[in-house]
Parts: structure tokens; sequence; C-alpha cells
């Protein structure tokens, strides 16, 4: 890919963040119900309801609201929470890190899964086993992730407790980091003690994510292989003398990866998607379990800027996604 | 002193479907043998059987496959490996596929030199730039760090005959290697393919099913159809005085700068019809009679 072609795409960024922002905002007010109904409590006299409007300027036109919050994120400021009575970019800046760092971990587990077994399945090509393989991959694909998560909560939490099933890390532990990316510093600074606690809490949750991601890899690289190996120019390596392990990992690999990271690569948007339920589930301090807290609360600024910050990474994944396989593909680094 | 290549009564079968019905041919040392026929006559499955690359769903029924007195069938994997691209070699036909496309023309010559004659990294790259300047290509150094994307069809196919030649092999199956190309690519590529013959005292079994490609370079020349071998000879013999009734139709079908073109005759189809019953009936005989 070339500059321009990134650069043409960076600048479609604020429009589209724009389009998003119009609807979210237009669907949160359109929607029964608003942050005020959730917060009074029973029995507050028409008077007050109509202050605490006034208060956060829900009592003018859907348009002027818009304007003004427009305003605000364009000079960085997404609002404060009305439930939590946080600045909404503190929130998000506290908590988005605790998603990241779930969403790396799932996908290294997801890729090293998917990866192993797609070389499996490759090598037994054309052999009973095969069909093993490939059922294997249909069932992980057929279950969600949500659905994974109540089942490894069962299972390694409850029926066999190996694993906290709960949460980010342990209250006890101290947790004494500069940044909010836990694992990320940890493992930087060499407090593998830390580390190991924050993998224990991630593990069940990031599996979860990374089960029906690994079938997903699995079977896109499998195929992506079956059909590079039938290529000329793998039949080719054949004839000359070079082993069907080798010609697998020099020859078919790198040609199988184009397709594996352009469909698979997109995919991953899924997985963040993900992280809201199993967030949930696990008690994961992260956005995707704040934004269940938001919905229920109509916390109309916070769901506001959980949707703006999903949507950019979104883009970002895309775009990076591009250019890998721009990387891998030498046929399109060129143009 | 053995021949380079014995094929003997060989049959290969895609499930129930013989292509290649007893076919036998020698090459010697040295020797171009044209093998020629039209499209199904099993002259490219040949080619594979001897290289390892049948198709899964074939099968070789019986025959033997030797090269210089050594049974290439009865060989272990690793036996043949190491014959594969160093002793016997390929031209494949299509230069647009047969290049991996995601690996420098460097990396693809260098990794065949390192394989079979253990040569280092550097090393290999010069030998690569050299086998290059063999066939014609300028610039030699620059087209290594090339991907096969960025250069041309008629190059491509330099860098592949290059890539058989490298390592001096005594055999080299030529698999139609002008068919995808240009008519005025096919001469040099003719020519380069007879030069580095001559330099690398290689043997080649030219598959085509061009009788015209097979005057201008096979000295010797065996006629396939329908997986049998109908007539064989030296090249001058067999296309003056064709004894087989298909070799001469072939001869009268193919255009000829001395002949007007409204002289051409297609294959009658009742040869055609002829030449498949038998090629039938001998099938049911085979069956018959078990082998």
């Amino acid at each position: 890919m070339r500059w321009g072609e990134i650069i043409k795409r960076l600048v479609l960024v604020p429009p589209t963040l724009f389009g998003v922002a119009v609807i979210v905002f237009v669907l949160l007010r359109v929607v029964p119900g608003d942050p005020i109904a959730m917060m009074i409590p029973p029995g507050a006299s028409e008077a007050d309801i109509t202050r605490l409007r006034a208060l956060y300027g829900l009592d003018q036109p859907i348009l002027q609201q818009f304007a003004t919050w427009l305003g605000q994120v364009a000079s960085g400021d997404l609002g404060r929470s009305i439930s939590v009575r946080q600045g909404v970019l503190d929130l998000l800046l506290a908590r988005l890190p605790a998603t990241i760092e779930l969403a790396l971990l799932a996908t290294v587990i997801a890729v090293v899964l998917g990866v192993l077994v797609a070389l499996a399945g490759i090598l037994l090509r054309g052999r009973r086993a095969e069909w093993a393989v490939d059922g294997g991959v249909g069932a992980l694909l057929a279950i969600p992730d949500f659905l994974w998560a109540l089942i490894l909560l069962l299972l390694f939490g409850v029926l066999i407790p190996w694993l906290p099933i709960s949460g980010r890390v342990d209250p006890q532990i101290d947790i004494d980091l500069r940044s909010n990316f836990y694992l990320l510093e940890s493992l930087l600074t060499g407090r593998f003690d830390t580390a190991s606690a924050l993998l224990h809490h991630m593990f069940l949750p990031a599996l979860a994510l990374a089960l029906p991601f690994a079938a997903l890899v699995a079977r896109i690289l499998k195929a992506s292989l079956a059909d590079a190996e039938d290529q000329d120019y793998a039949q080719i390596a054949r004839a000359r003398g070079y082993s069907r392990p080798a010609i697998l990992l020099h020859e078919v690999f790198p040609n199988a990866l184009i397709p594996t990271v352009a469909l698979g690569g997109v995919q991953l948007t899924l997985l963040l998607g993900g992280t809201v339920l199993v967030e949930r589930i696990f008690s994961y301090e992260g956005i995707g379990n704040m934004a269940i807290d938001a919905v229920i609360n109509r916390d109309f600024p916070l769901i506001q800027g959980l949707v703006l910050t999903f949507a950019v990474l979104f883009i970002a994944l895309n775009l990076a996604v591009d250019l890998v396989v721009a990387l891998l593909d030498p046929r399109l680094r060129h143009g | 002193m053995n021949a380079t290549l014995t094929v003997e009564g060989l049959k290969v079968a895609i499930g129930a479907a013989n292509v290649l019905r007893g076919v036998s041919l020698e090459v010697q040392p040295g020797e171009v043998r044209g093998l020629v026929g039209e499209s199904g006559a099993g002259k490219s499955m040949l080619g594979r059987a001897v290289l390892g690359l049948l198709p899964a769903n074939a099968t070789i029924t019986s025959g033997q496959i030797a090269f210089e007195g050594r049974d290439l069938l009865a060989m272990t994997e690793t036996e043949r490996r190491g014959l594969l691209g160093r002793r016997i070699a390929l031209i494949p036909q299509d230069p647009m596929t047969s290049l991996n496309p995601v690996k420098r023309i460097g990396a693809q010559i260098g990794n065949l030199l390192r394989h079979h004659l253990g040569l280092p990294k550097r090393a290999a790259l010069t030998r690569a730039a050299e086998l290059l300047t063999e066939v014609a290509i300028r610039e030699p150094e620059r087209v290594l760090a090339l991907y096969p994307h960025e250069i041309s069809g008629g190059m491509r196919q330099r860098v592949l005959i290059a890539m058989a030649f490298a390592c001096d092999p005594a055999l080299v199956i030529a698999d139609e290697p002008t068919t995808a190309l240009d008519v005025t690519v096919q001469r040099q590529v003719l020519q380069l393919v007879e030069r580095l013959r001559l330099r690398h005292g290689s043997a080649i079994l030219f598959v085509t099913h061009d009788l015209g490609v097979v005057a201008k370079i096979c000295r010797s020349m065996s006629v396939l159809h329908a997986g049998r071998v109908l007539e064989e000879g030296e090249t001058a013999d067999v296309l003056v005085r064709p004894r087989h009734a298909y070799t001469r139709a072939l001869l009268a079908a193919t255009p000829r700068a001395d002949r007007p073109a409204d002289a051409l005759r297609p294959v009658p189809p009742a040869l055609i019809e002829q030449l498949w019953s038998e090629a039938h009936r001998l099938d049911r005989a085979g069956e018959a009679r078990p082998a």
C-alpha cells in the first residue's frame, strides 16, 4: 500500500466517526428511557425532574444537544458520565487498557492455536484424521464466545476450581504500576509475580474469546494452505526434491498467510465486540463491562464515548490489517 | 553404459481410467528426445511419473522407471528427493504460475543451490547471478532482488530454465516449456535450452505437441497417443518416412513454410476413433488376463 492510499484512508476517518456519532446520538434519544428516569428516587417531584433534566442539558432540542456535545468532543472533552459522575475520557483511559490487553492475549492464544490446528490439518490432508480436525474446528466455531465463557467458568472455576473467575487481579495484591496496561508494564519491568497473577485472571476470559477465533483462523489458514499447496510453484518445489514439511513451511505458508490475515484480521473486530459479554461474565474491569452498565443506566455521554472508542478501534484495526497484508504480499506493496 | 532414463511398460491409471497403457522409451546421456502427442495423450503424465508428481488419485499399476540404471519407483523417498532438482530437473509449462509469488528470484534460486549443493548464502547468490547471465538476463544482480510479478513471462521462463540447469542435471524434463510463450520468444527459449544442455551435458525429455519444435531440437522422438507409443525413432527418419498412419496425419496437420495453408489436413476422426478403440481393446485384454 502506498503512502497516498494510507493518507486517503486517514482522511476518511473523521467523516466516518462523525457518521457514527450522529447515529448513536439520535438512536439514544429515540429509544425510550433516559438517564434521569434511572437516577431519581421514587416519589421525586415533577419540578425536581425538570431541574435535573435542565442540569444535564436534556431539556434542549436534540440538534442543540448534538452541537454542544460535538463542540466538546472536537476539543477533546467527551463530557461527564451521568451515572459514575466522572469524566468520560478518564473512565475510558482507565478501562480501555484492560480490554486491549485482554483482546491481545486472546488474539495470541487464538493465533497460536489456530496455526497449530491448521498445520495439523494440512499434514493429515487426504487421510481420515483430516475429518476429525475439520469437525473439531466446526464445533469450536459453532459455539459463541459468551457460551464458551460460561462453559469455562463452570469447568475451571466451579467444578475444578483451578483459576480465578472474577476481576482483573486479586484485591489483596498491591498494584504499583504507572500505566493501566498492567500486564504489559509488569512484563516489561520484570515484575513476573504480578504478571502471573494478572494472567491467571485473564486466562479464562481470554480463552473464551480466543476459541471461536482460533477455529476461524484454523479454518481460513487450512483452506489457504490447501489452495496454495495445489499451485504450480508448490508442485514444482516437490520436483526440486524439497520435503513436504519444508515446502509447506517455506513455499506454501507465506502465501497462505495473505488471505488468512486479510480475512481473519477483519474478524478481530468480532473478538473486540465479544469482550462486552465476556468481560461481564468474568466481572473483568474493561470497557466492555462498563458498556453494559452505561446502557442499563442510560448514561448518554458514557455510551457515546464508548461507541466512539469502539469505532476508532475498528477503524484502526482495519487499517492495520490492510497494512500487514501489503507487507506480506509483494504484489500489493508496489501498487 | 546405462541409459539416462529407461521407462518400461509403464501403466498409469486415474481411478478406473487408464492414462498410460504400457509406455516404453529410453533417453541416452546427452540425447534430446521429443515426446509428441495431442492433449490427453498422456505425455505430461509420463513426465510427472518420472518426477514423482502424479496426482494423488493416480496410481502406477505396472512398469518400471529407471534413472541411470537405478529403479526410481523402488527408491526410498529420501533417495528420490536427493535426485530430484539435482540430477533430474524440470522446466515447467507455465512460467506465470511456476515461481513463488512472494519470494524474490534470488531467494528461489539461492534456496535450490543451498539445498542441493550446500552452498553458503553468499556463494549461492553469486552463483545465482552467474546462472542468470547464462540465460542471457542482463543486470542479474538487479533481477535477483525482484519478485516474479516484476519481470516478464519470457524472463520468468529463463529464470526457470536457469533453475533447471543449476545443479548440472543428467536429465531435464521440459514440459511444453514454449507453449505458454509468445511465438517470438519461443525461438529464443529453444536456443537457450539447447545451449544450456550442451554446456551442462544434460539429456532432455522434451514434452510437446508441436512437431515444429521437435524438428528443431530433438534428435529422436516418440509419438504418443491414448497412453501408447505409436512410433519412435530418429527425428529425421520419423518426420521424413513416418511409418504409422497417426504420425502421417499429424504431419499433414502441421503448418509448414513450404506448403500453402490450404494444404493442411486435420487428423481424420475415423483414425482417432480407430486408435481409441484399439486402446480400449487393450484395456479389456489386460483385465481378462490379470497381470
